[in-house]
Formats: structure tokens, C-alpha cells, sequence
């Protein structure tokens, strides 16, 4: 039911030490890279057609692709390792069973474009998760997998495990270069894009955890071997991370394409006893919600979640129950983005700021019908209309649950007489 | 009030390996808080002319992160996650016996503080340990899975 790619060697208590890593094939990737050249490199990851883990799904070969060959500025690769979408707990579990895939990947990364500083931007809330990459970047400098001329080659390359202070937004990837220079993590305006001025106005590849730990396995079974899992539009492997009231929550790997009851029902044990579907949110809580009739259509893919009117997001499922008060959790949800708003731009600031009050009103049993349509009328006013995602972030659930459940919204803002 | 000899070795190796010294702020505001306990006006002063930056870029950056203090806070700060995968797992049950036994109101982005300075209780949005709601985060260790009677265990242990 599985497919382990990324996960293959995760049972093994020892994965996470260098030996084991090592034992299980380690290292083996970056050495085959070293070989080839960087562009041979870029072009195996475009052939896989590995779309980029952080939820915006951007193609990641492509994305090396756009840095300049020739230039007098240095170069950076940063990965995102700032995990804070709720439902979203797939880069902790690398983190913690793998810490040296994700190093090997961030080599193969800066060796197909020609850098020689890495930085990892861990959230400030992973202390133990800092204290053991730190552990695994020095088991690598201390031999030769980092540092001066890696692998025995002339290639140098530094690794700086960089952590966050609590901030959102700094997953957003020019918050997390703002955050990197020592600033307030407001994303900047695109372009210009990272890839030309990112890190200290240099060229600047970001990529998130799962999409540097998987490059070892792409580069030594090729990119093309990659793309024959999964689905045209949605290749490989995808950690998926289950949460709510399931019998097994976790995070499972699977190929591309799975029906989604069939990870839920079968990898995640199904709900657990007394409880019922109610709704699904598939991909982190920006994600649209999903009816169970949705649920049975619906396949763990790019395409398929979008054909629905959700999205694929960073595959961090969360399950509600039939018995949990969808207002509720939309309550919830726009008061995360309400608090996480950097304030930068006023359709973000004020848009989330008065979803959550008109929710919060809705939830306390005070909201009017007109509630309903105001709530429309500001997400509408959010989109697409500020320097990030982040307002959009908190638009698309909003639409999403009033065009899911219109009935329990309906009835919410009904006087309880009146019902 | 100075930084520690040690803290101003660390940060001047901080400084070597940074392309730029304003880039070492995050890690340099990580460590002296460490020290202090938390940021005031004065330890941002000196901060600034560590780093010989503007006094103005540390204090934004100190009020723009949750993760830095600008007040005291309690030996343990408790911070329990209530966003949706907790919530759907009870977390508003457990803040509420928090706040009972601790006998403080729990509060974004900072919470209150027992008067015996023991405790701070703080909601926090999603620490990213979702498959293991409802949980919570006490200084650096993570607690999942968590119940009542865990809980209640938890802090009992704690010296």
C-alpha cells in the first residue's frame, strides 16, 4: 500500500546516524552527482518532474533551472524547513528518521547550481529538531560531506542551520529570505524573483525538506524512473500526513494518485469507533474541505484535488468528524491566518482580521444572514490582491466552507427560534 | 548590564560565518535571550552595538517573532497548541484544566504567568506535531498525544 522511496530505510533506528545512513546507500547520490555535469544534474530533475513539496507545487528542476550560469554573485540554496501549515507535520518526521537525506539533497541541490552556501531555515519552535540536524550537519563536515572540497572533489560547500522566532509567514519563500537577512519576514514583491535577487540580492534557490530529501533517490535511479510513478501530472512518491480522529494518524508515503478513502481507510485505519466522516480537509488548512460524496471521487493528486475545488496544498490531511460543528473549525482556521497576517498589506491585515471577528460572531451564535455574504464579499477582496499567498491562504477555506456547507452556515445565522 | 564573555565569543563566530552581520541577528537574539531570559530595552541596546546595527532594526525584529520576550516569563512556558487538529483531539478540555489548576488565563500571543513565576500558559497556532494532538510545547521539549491525567503527570515531574 505504501511506496517507500524517501522512506525505505526509516525502520532502521541507526538511519538517522551517519553509519546507517551510510550502511543504507548514503551519500552514494552526491558522489554520482559530482560526476556529472551540474546541468546534467538539473536536467535529472526536471525528467522526474518533481513538483516542488511546499504546497505551491512548482516544478523543482525548473526552478534550478532559472539560476544564472554566469554571474559575479554568489549563490544560495536555502531549504524550507519552516513546517507551519496546520495539518502539515511530513518535514518534522524527515527531520527526525532522516536528517542526512535531506543534507545529501541540499548537496546534490547546490552542486547542480553552482553553490557553495546552504542555509536550512528550521522554525523556531523545532528545538529538538535543530539539535539533531545540527548533530547530522557535523557528522557530515567531520567527514567530508560538507566543508571544504566535499567528497574529495575541489567542490566547497557550507551548510548554516538558521532558526526561525515564530512567524507564519516566514515559510512564505521571500519572508524566509527577509527572516535570512535579519529582518522582519514580510515577503517582497515578485519579481524581482529569488532565482535572480533572492538572499542578499543574489541568485537564491528555495526548496522545501521532502523535495531535497527525495533528490538522492532521483539522481541515482534517474529522473525519467521517477516519473513513471504516480500520475502524469503528479510523479513519484508524496509523504502524506493524516490527522483528526483516524485510528492510525501519521504520516504515510504513497505513490501518486491513491484514492483518498483508501488512505484513509486503509493506511489510517479508518475513523476511529463511534466517530463518522464528516468532512475532509485535504492539504494543509488553506485547503478547501471535501464532503464525504467529494472523499470518494477524490485521489491524492494535484489534478484530482483540484478538479474538486481543493487542492493538493502540502498533503497534510485533516479529518472532521460528522459530530464536529464546521463553524467551529472554520473559526479556527480564520483566526490562524488573522494571527499569522504580517500586516504588510491592508486586504490581508484587515480581509483576515475581519473573517475571523465575523466567524467568531457566527460561532457565539450572534451572526446575521448578511454575515454570510459579507464573508464572501471580503474574501473576494482578499485575493489576489497583496504581495503573498498568505491572504489567498485564508480566502480559499472561507469560500470553500461556504460553498460546501451551505446548509450549517445558513442555519448558524438563523435565530435559534427561527430554526 | 553586558553580555556574557562566552555569548560575545559565540556571536563573534556567528559573524565570521554569516555573509553579513545584520543576517546574525535571529541566532544572536536566540542566544542572549537565553541568557536574560527575555529582551529588554536595554539588552536590545546592547544587541545593536554588538552588531553595530541600528537599535530600531532589533526591536522590530524582536516584536515582529512570538518566540522573543519582551517581558519576564514564567521557569516553564506552556505553550498548547489549539489550532484545528488539536481542537478536533480536545485541546480547549485540556487549556481549560491548564488554566484551572494553574489558576492563570491562557492568552495569544503571551500568556499569563502564576504568581510564583513558575508557569506561563500560552495558545499557540499549529506546532507542526498534528498526528499527535492534542499537544503541547513546555520550554524546548514537545508533549503529545496528551490527556488529562498526562498532563497532570507532566507537571508533577517537572523539578
Amino acid at each position: 500500500m505504501e511506496k517507500k522511496l524517501l522512506t525505505k530505510y526509516w525502520h532502521d533506528p541507526n538511519h538517522k546516524m551517519l553509519d546507517g545512513y551510510l550502511k543504507n546507500g548514503g551519500y552514494t547520490a552526491i558522489k554520482k552527482a559530482l560526476g556529472m555535469e551540474p546541468d546534467a544534474v538539473i536536467e535529472e530533475a526536471k525528467q522526474s518532474k518533481l513538483r516542488g513539496r511546499g504546497g505551491a507545487g512548482f516544478p523543482a528542476g525548473m526552478k534550478w533551472s532559472f539560476i544564472p550560469k554566469k554571474t559575479d554573485k554568489p549563490k544560495y540554496v536555502v531549504c524550507n524547513a519552516d513546517e507551519s501549515e496546520p495539518g502539515t507535520f511530513k518535514d518534522r518526521e524527515i527531520i527526525h528518521k532522516d536528517p542526512h537525506s535531506l543534507i545529501e539533497g541540499i548537496a546534490i541541490c547546490a552542486w547542480a547550481v553552482q553553490s557553495h552556501t546552504a542555509f536550512i531555515y528550521i522554525r523556531g519552535e523545532f528545538t529538538e529538531e535543530a539539535k539533531m540536524l545540527e548533530r547530522a550537519i557535523q557528522e557530515a563536515y567531520d567527514h567530508g560531506y560538507l566543508g571544504k572540497g566535499i567528497c574529495g572533489t575541489a567542490f566547497d560547500l557550507e551548510l548554516i542551520l538558521h532558526r526561525g522566532a515564530g512567524a507564519y509567514i516566514c515559510g512564505e519563500e521571500t519572508g524566509m529570505l527577509e527572516s535570512l537577512e535579519g529582518k522582519k519576514g514580510q515577503p517582497r514583491n515578485k519579481p524581482p524573483f529569488p532565482a535572480t535577487e533572492g538572499l542578499f540580492q543574489c541568485p537564491t534557490v528555495i526548496n522545501n525538506v521532502e523535495t531535497l530529501a527525495v533528490m538522492p533517490w532521483i539522481v541515482l535511479n534517474g529522473g525519467a524512473e521517477y516519473a513513471k510513478l504516480g500520475t502524469p501530472d503528479s510523479t513519484g512518491t508524496k509523504l502524506v500526513g493524516i490527522s483528526g480522529p483516524v485510528k492510525r494518524p501519521g504520516v504515510y508515503e504513497i505513490e501518486m494518485g491513491m484514492p483518498l478513502m483508501t488512505f484513509i481507510n486503509e493506511l489510517a485505519g479508518g475513523m476511529i469507533e463511534g466517530k463518522t466522516l464528516g468532512a475532509v480537509i485535504p492539504g494543509g488548512s488553506s485547503t478547501p474541505p471535501l464532503t464525504p460524496a467529494q472523499c470518494e471521487q477524490a485521489k491524492i493528486s494535484y489534478e484530482s484535488l483540484d478538479k474538486l475545488g481543493s487542492a493538493l496544498g502540502t498533503a497534510g490531511i485533516i479529518v472532521l468528524p460528522d459530530d464536529f460543528s464546521v463553524i467551529e473549525a472554520m473559526t479556527v482556521i480564520a483566526r490562524f491566518y488573522a494571527d499569522e497576517s504580517c500586516g504588510q498589506c491592508t486586504p490581508c491585515r484587515e480581509g483576515t482580521g475581519w473573517l475571523y471577528k465575523t466567524m467568531k460572531r457566527i460561532y457565539a451564535g450572534k451572526g446575521a444572514a448578511q454575515d454570510l455574504q459579507m464573508l464572501s464579499h471580503i474574501s473576494a477582496g482578499m485575493k489576489g490582491r497583496t504581495i503573498c499567498a498568505l491572504a489567498d491562504a485564508a480566502a480559499w477555506p472561507m469560500e470553500g466552507f461556504l460553498r460546501t456547507f451551505p446548509e450549517a452556515f445558513q442555519k448558524a445565522v438563523t435565530p435559534k427560534q427561527a430554526r | 548590564m553586558q553580555l556574557k564573555p562566552e555569548t560575545k565569543t559565540k556571536i563573534k563566530a556567528l559573524l565570521e560565518r554569516y555573509p553579513q552581520r545584520q543576517a546574525t541577528l535571529l541566532p544572536v537574539l536566540h542566544l542572549v535571550q537565553e541568557d536574560f531570559g527575555y529582551l529588554s530595552d536595554e539588552v536590545e541596546e546592547l544587541v545593536a552595538k554588538e552588531l553595530d546595527i541600528p537599535r530600531a532594526a532589533v526591536s522590530e525584529v524582536v516584536t515582529f517573532y512570538t518566540m522573543f520576550y519582551r517581558e519576564p516569563i514564567g521557569k516553564y512556558h506552556i505553550m498548547a497548541c489549539h489550532n484545528l487538529s488539536c481542537t478536533l483531539m480536545g485541546a480547549e478540555k485540556l487549556i481549560q484544566h491548564l488554566e484551572h489548576r494553574l489558576g492563570v488565563k491562557s492568552k495569544a500571543p503571551l500568556g499569563e504567568t502564576t504568581e510564583d513565576r513558575r508557569f506561563t500558559l500560552t495558545r499557540v497556532e499549529c506546532l507542526g506535531a498534528c498526528g499527535e494532538a492534542p499537544m503541547m510545547q513546555i520550554n524546548d521539549k514537545y508533549h503529545l498525544n496528551l490527556t488529562i491525567e498526562k498532563i497532570d503527570k507532566i507537571l508533577e515531574e517537572l523539578p
